[in-house]
């Protein structure tokens, strides 16, 4: 009897191996007594680390694991964004209730573990690592948004988040049987030929198995008619927390999103693109309509979000290496305009009374115009004005929609943005313009409110660790938005994985 | 040439961010008055003789997505970079004259806008210009919005300016997709490029031009206004600082009429000519309803800003007569108009810090009290009403005589609108000018005289009406070139040649 010890691909693995292991040290840093302070430090080294792993691995496509995970320039790109967002969650988690309350190393160790679940899910190739990615990506995301113990509405956002949450996994993991019945292979590529080969193609039992993994992942995308849970968890769970989520877990589910629908699916792309444009559409219109009126921040970020969905998903939607490049870079774009807003909400929340109300903006542009400038960059960007990294990504979505003949999702990209406008603009008039009208309340009104609306730090708009994540994004976002070139090449690498 | 001519504005700008907040109203004049001088060095140097595009710079952007940036001179748009930049020095200087608040932001988004404008001129890539186009409206939002002044009775600035921004976006942003969408259907599988001129060489189907035509004429409507698609003016117009709207009125709204000759009627040529009596049915609308409302007006803004539709009618209706005559005309109107218009509002502008008021029927027998800037208004005047002599004379002759020898019947309709303008002209000079004083106004106000430092900036404006009423074959012989190119690429080369070479 001999024994053949598997080969392990150490190298390709070691972006996972990494995160694993970092995710032990950072949660036994928290026992350790003079390490208790070092929590935050350590994640950084952690992604660091990663990041420099993923990197390492640019340009070499593997399979790994007897083909469970592949780590190619899809996995790659959509990785460095998730860790470029959790990167910044870190810097903006310092001083933040939520990080105290639940304690700093936990805290870190489960972000940790919820970007092992998304760079896991960016190379899951195979239905069973693809639902364990999942599943490890939301978990310490439900927690993370009940983090902020003594409010109320963060409580009912982790709540919130696990039910539909867990509602969207078992619609996915139902969708996942019929496949897996129907083609009898776990494995993306073998779904592909198992469709064909059975003859499956345009079957009812495949079809029903499409339609509820696409809305197990419009679930996680944020994708209407499956967003209610958005602005309501964005709401209430605390700010860094929510920055992380609007980005990482979105681009993390579209990698995931984009390797299945069009390696496992694509015999079937005429009967899943219709749809999906469908989808994509609705997102465009209820997002855009959703979040005119809002007055608190984060839920108008949440339904800009929903709408943001909703031109991703056109990328997808056209199957074509372009579609995926335009994908990519729009991901990659909306981390550094997202970012850019997120941060100054934060610094807002800590130095005013308003919490994330749009009152906590006013006059910014006179009084701290070092905060104002990065939330109008990012709000021009979102509404996707010239030289600026939203308007190239538009570009990019409309230029493959229309190569893939979905000229008409292109012109709603084009009316949604045209809505969007009102409400973007709504945040920008009030840094920089004169209230008119409303008339400023002199003392707040804090009824109902907890004693984390209070300003817990007046001088939170000069903390560099909130100040230089802010000004950085704002920076990159002008800066691809001039020359967007290195980010096309990145983008259009990430593309040509697939095809 | 042309890079420097782009950029020198917004890198004043940027620079005089640094600078103490005094000093940076006049290094932004400063800023413009380098600009002029690269225009005017860049219009001597211009040969009215040569083919094709001029001084033009060629680099790859976005080689990824096929897009260059490619600027470059020719007749159609020289003139209108010349304008582009004596408007804004007059604007920024009478700015800079008076106390701004916030005055670092306030001059960096007058230069950020100038930069835009030249660049809409410059584009020769359909991406680039659809760009320009939209970069345009972020600083005039910040302007409008943030300097403007809320009305009692109406929206409050930054709501104004945000209906603004929103009608003029919708345009633009069809205009993107129908941008993108041209240049696909040209490569047809093989490589993009949104040059222009390779655009216009090999026209796409006749089926694709007639929807993506609307996209772009949608947004360059807007952008003018014409009529119906004007509902953002007059909100905008009365909330818009004075010196920002001289400029926005002046050189805006040409870059709508330039877009029509740049864009459309080489790259959609069938498309114009199948619709040419729509465009011009909209534009003789324009016509007559902006001349009617003008003089139905007594805000000296709404005025302006009616009168504005109207002649923006008389230029679309110049362009789509289809004739180099009529697009000669067109062209000349185009700086006719803003030499007029700026003028006219900088003159509400002293008359509205001296009276108060923006009404006219609250002012009135300024001319005793104050002959010079009388006098000086008489000619502006004079020259909307499109007086013989002056240039605007020559423009609008150019136009209707376009128009006549393509359509006559719109061109009979169109003459209306000629009397009609000396009506509303004559009766803004005499309101604000002769008539009594309006009561309020003998509170023993010692000089209502202009002031040397308004001088400074309306005297030179003037001047140049004057100059183009005297000679404005400047612009005809310089224009007429490309404007032929243009029209043949229509229709072939039209059967008579009003302008001898």
């Amino acid at each position: 009897m001999n024994f053949v010890a598997p080969d392990i691909d150490y190298a390709g693995l070691s972006p996972v191996i990494a995160l694993t292991a970092s995710v032990c040290i950072v949660l036994m840093s928290a026992v350790i007594g003079p390490l208790r302070r070092t929590a935050p430090g350590l994640t950084l080294v952690a992604l660091a680390t990663t990041a420099g792993l993923l990197i390492w691995q640019w340009g070499e496509p593997t399979d790994l694991v007897s083909g469970a995970l592949r780590i190619d320039d899809l996995a790659i790109a959509i990785s460095l964004v998730v860790l470029l967002m959790a990167g910044a969650c870190v810097s903006l988690s310092i001083r933040e209730p939520a990080a105290e309350q639940v304690g700093s190393g936990e805290y870190h160790a489960l972000l940790l573990g919820s970007v092992l679940g998304m760079v896991l899910l960016a190379q899951a190739q195979n239905l069973v690592s693809f639902f364990v990615a999942i599943e490890t990506l939301s978990i310490p995301l439900y927690i993370l948004c009940a983090g902020n113990l003594r409010r109320e509405k963060s409580l009912e956002s982790g709540l919130k988040y696990l039910i539909v949450g867990s509602l969207g996994s078992a619609t996915l993991l139902y969708g996942m049987a019929f496949l897996y019945g129907g083609s009898g292979s776990t494995d993306f590529a073998g779904i592909a030929t198992g469709i064909g080969k059975e003859g499956l193609v345009g079957d009812p039992l495949v079809l029903v198995g499409i339609a509820l993994v696409a809305v197990g992942l419009a679930f996680k995308t944020s994708i209407a008619p499956f967003h209610q849970w958005t602005p309501d968890v964005y709401e209430g769970a605390p700010t860094p927390v929510t920055a992380f989520m609007a980005v990482a877990t979105k681009a993390a589910a579209f990698a995931v999103f984009v390797r299945f629908f069009e390696v496992a699916l694509l015999p079937q792309v005429d009967e899943w693109q219709p749809a999906l444009a469908v989808l994509a559409a609705a997102s465009i219109v209820i997002g855009n309509v959703g979040a005119l009126g809002q007055d608190s921040l984060k839920r108008m970020l949440g339904y800009s979000g929903v709408a943001q969905a909703g031109y991703i998903l056109g990328g997808l939607v056209v199957a074509s290496e372009a579609g995926v490049s335009a994908l990519v870079f729009y991901l990659a774009g909306y981390a550094t305009m997202n970012l850019a807003a997120f941060a100054v909400v934060v610094a807002r929340e800590r130095e005013t009374p308003f919490g994330d109300d749009i009152r906590a903006v006013r006059g910014l542009g006179q009084e701290r115009p070092l905060l104002a400038w990065p939330l109008t960059i990012s709000m021009l960007a979102l509404a996707g004005l010239p030289a600026t990294v939203g308007f190239i990504g538009k570009l990019y979505l409309i230029e493959a929609l229309v190569a893939g003949d979905y000229t008409w999702l292109a012109v709603f990209i084009a009316v949604g943005t045209m809505i969007s406008l009102a409400y973007y603009l709504r945040v920008v008039a009030a840094m920089w313009m004169r209230p008119g009208g409303e008339a400023a309340p002199a003392a707040p009104a804090i009824a109902g409110a907890s004693p984390e609306a209070d300003p817990v730090d007046p001088d939170a708009g000069r903390r560099p660790y909130l100040a230089i994540p802010a000004l950085l994004a704002a920076a990159a976002t002008v800066f691809f938005g001039i020359l967007p070139q290195p980010l096309v090449e990145f983008a259009e690498k990430a593309g040509a994985a697939l095809f | 040439m042309t890079n420097s001519l782009l950029w020198t504005p917004l890198a004043f700008g940027l620079i005089g961010l640094l600078l103490p907040a005094r000093l940076t109203g006049w290094w932004a004049t400063l800023g413009t008055a380098v600009t002029v001088v690269l225009a005017v060095v860049l219009l001597a140097g211009f040969d009215s003789g040569a083919a094709g595009l001029q001084d033009t710079v060629e680099a790859e952007w976005i080689p990824g997505l096929g897009v260059d940036y490619s600027l470059g001179v020719d007749g159609l748009n020289v003139f209108l970079l010349l304008l582009t930049a004596v408007l804004w020095l007059g604007g920024t200087a009478f700015a800079a004259f008076r106390e701004q608040e916030r005055p670092h932001l306030f001059f960096l988004m007058m230069l950020l806008g100038e930069t835009a404008t030249l660049g809409a001129f410059l584009a020769q890539d359909l991406l680039l210009f659809v760009l320009f186009f939209d970069l345009m409206l972020v600083p005039f939002y910040f302007l409008f919005g943030a300097w403007g002044t809320d009305r009692p009775d109406g929206p409050t600035a930054s709501a104004a300016t945000l209906k603004m921004i929103v009608y003029t976006l919708v345009g633009s942003l069809l205009m993107l997709v129908a941008a993108i969408a041209t240049a696909i259907i040209a490569a047809d599988g093989g490589t993009i490029t949104f040059s222009i001129a390779e655009l216009a060489q090999d026209p796409i189907g006749e089926g694709s031009q007639r929807w993506i035509f609307w996209f772009f004429a949608a947004a360059f409507l807007v952008k003018m206004p014409a009529f119906l698609l004007h509902g953002w003016m007059p909100d905008a117009y009365r909330a818009a600082p004075l010196p920002v709207l001289a400029i926005f009125s002046g050189v805006l709204a040409k870059v709508g009429a330039y877009g029509f000759l740049r864009v459309v009627l080489p790259v959609f040529p069938d498309a114009t000519v199948e619709f040419q009596e729509v465009v011009l049915v909209i534009a003789l609308a324009s016509i007559l309803y902006g001349s009617v409302m003008a003089f139905t007006q007594t805000n000296v803004r709404l005025i302006a800003g009616y009168s504005s539709i109207a002649q923006l009618g008389f230029i679309t209706a110049g362009i789509f007569a289809l004739r180099a005559d009529g697009a000669d005309g067109a062209i000349l109107q185009m700086v006719n108009h803003g030499l007029v218009v700026a003028p006219l509002l900088i003159i509400v502008a002293v008359l509205a810090e001296r009276s108060g008021s923006e009404d006219l029927r609250e002012m009135g027998g300024m001319a005793t009290r104050a002959p010079v800037l009388a006098a000086l208004f008489l000619i502006v005047t004079l020259a909307t009403l499109a007086m013989p002599g002056s240039a605007n004379f020559i423009g609008e002759f150019y136009i209707l005589n376009g128009l006549f020898q393509a359509k006559i019947v719109f061109a009979f309709v169109a003459i209306v609108g000629v009397a009609m303008s000396a009506y509303y002209a004559l009766r803004l000079y005499q309101r604000t000018m002769h008539n009594r004083p309006a009561p309020q106004q003998n509170k023993g106000i010692v000089s209502r005289e202009l002031g040397w430092r308004d001088g400074i900036v309306l005297v030179p404006l003037v001047a140049c009406i004057l100059g183009l009423a005297l000679y404005p074959q400047l612009v005809l012989k310089r224009t007429d070139r490309s404007v032929q190119e243009r029209i043949e690429a229509v229709h072939g080369p039209p059967p008579g040649d009003l302008v001898k070479r």
